[in-house]
């Protein structure tokens, strides 16, 4: 080994002058490339068995544990979902989310604030993906950090909660533009709150001009139906797919 | 907060490329961000100064290039300068822009020794 610089092994005639001299070098390198490859290998993984992957995504307290909870139970005759759980500490999500009978797996962050495709990759180890129709993955609550994340899910669902103002959409737009679905959540307290719930769907489109929106209460049931069909239609899409490619 | 993983990966491929190039030290380091990539570039300095001790960018200098943003309206297809996602066309007042420019967060280039 060289000990001036670590390269080995040492050469007759190995020359410093010239490899050290001080040079330029082009990169060009995006910093999420490293994310980006391992978000398409698992898309790919994804893929093959036909999976539906959802990254939700929201402020901490928006209800999307709640939302998968009563997802979870509802649709439990009909559907076969896996779970991951982000959080930057605790299991208390994963065992919520284990007392439906859903495959749950908590993943731990420690100091990080968002998940990534390495953690997902690793995430889904221990499920049976072939029996799986839709993998759901809750990323760690946080309006920021996670909209540059791909994990190699086909839509991010970002929920909102009807107790956080409307505005939302307009103070983190990164996180509203990446979504493709946005549920508005807890719309059973509307009439306690002065929630603007048309401005806040003008904000979202103001953002995103194509981001569908269901509005919903996972407490009182209200629009879960339409999201469950929303779940339904999404699992028809890739099992047209599963079947366009057998025949 | 992100920042703190955008510039440990930053590091990371910058090391990558200056092991390959054989370099015992980089000595600068360039980069593009974005207007709408959603990365504070100050941020990124004050990760940098923290994450690069110990590494062989340890005392390197970080340039930082600001990509304006440039969208291209679905609606009447003029392009025009954006500062933000809620940015409507100059032209026309539609929200549905497409981003052609702006969300870039690349390391570029490396000084070696």
């Amino acid at each position: 080994m060289c000990t001036d610089c670590g390269c080995a092994p040492p050469q007759p005639g190995h020359d410093h002058t010239d490899d050290h001299a001080s040079r330029k070098i082009l990169v060009e390198e995006n910093l999420l490339a490293k994310n980006q490859r391992l978000a398409m290998s698992n898309r790919v993984r994804f893929a093959a068995h036909q999976l539906l992957v959802l990254n939700l995504v929201s402020s901490p307290g928006s209800g999307k544990t709640s939302i998968l909870e009563r997802t979870l139970t509802d649709l439990k005759d009909s559907l076969q979902f896996s779970v991951l759980e982000g959080d930057q500490q605790t299991a208390n999500d994963a065992d919520r989310i284990a007392a439906t009978g859903a495959p749950v797996k908590q993943i731990n962050t420690g100091a990080g604030c968002h998940l990534d495709a390495h953690m997902v990759g690793h995430g889904v180890e221990d499920f049976d993906l072939k029996t799986t129709d839709i993998l759901m993955i809750e990323n760690v609550g946080n309006l920021v950090c996670p909209a540059s994340f791909d994990l190699g899910e086909d839509h991010k669902v970002a929920v909102l909660s009807v107790t956080e103002g409307e505005d939302k959409p307009l103070k983190y737009p990164q996180m509203f533009q990446a979504a493709d679905l946005m549920l508005i959540n807890k719309i059973d307290l509307l009439p306690y709150l002065r929630f603007d719930l048309e401005q806040c769907k003008t904000f979202a489109r103001q953002v995103n001009p194509q981001i569908k929106i269901i509005e919903l209460s996972c407490h009182s049931g209200e629009g879960m139906q339409e999201w469950y069909y929303w779940l339904d239609h999404g699992v028809n899409q890739k099992r047209g797919t599963r079947n366009a490619e057998r025949e | 907060m992100h920042e703190l993983s955008l510039t440990l990966n930053m590091i990371e491929i910058a090391e990558e490329h200056a092991r390959r190039e054989n370099a015992v030290a980089i000595t600068s380091v360039t980069m593009e961000i974005g207007a709408l990539s959603g990365v504070v570039p100050e941020a990124m300095e004050f990760a940098f100064e923290a994450c690069s001790k110990g590494t062989l960018a340890d005392g390197a200098t970080l340039e930082i290039r600001r990509i304006s943003a440039l969208g291209h309206c679905q609606l009447c297809g003029e392009e025009c300068e954006m500062e933000s996602l809620l940015d409507s066309c100059s032209a026309c007042g539609n929200f549905a822009l497409d981003i052609l420019k702006g969300q870039e967060m690349a390391l570029v280039e490396l000084e070696i020794d």
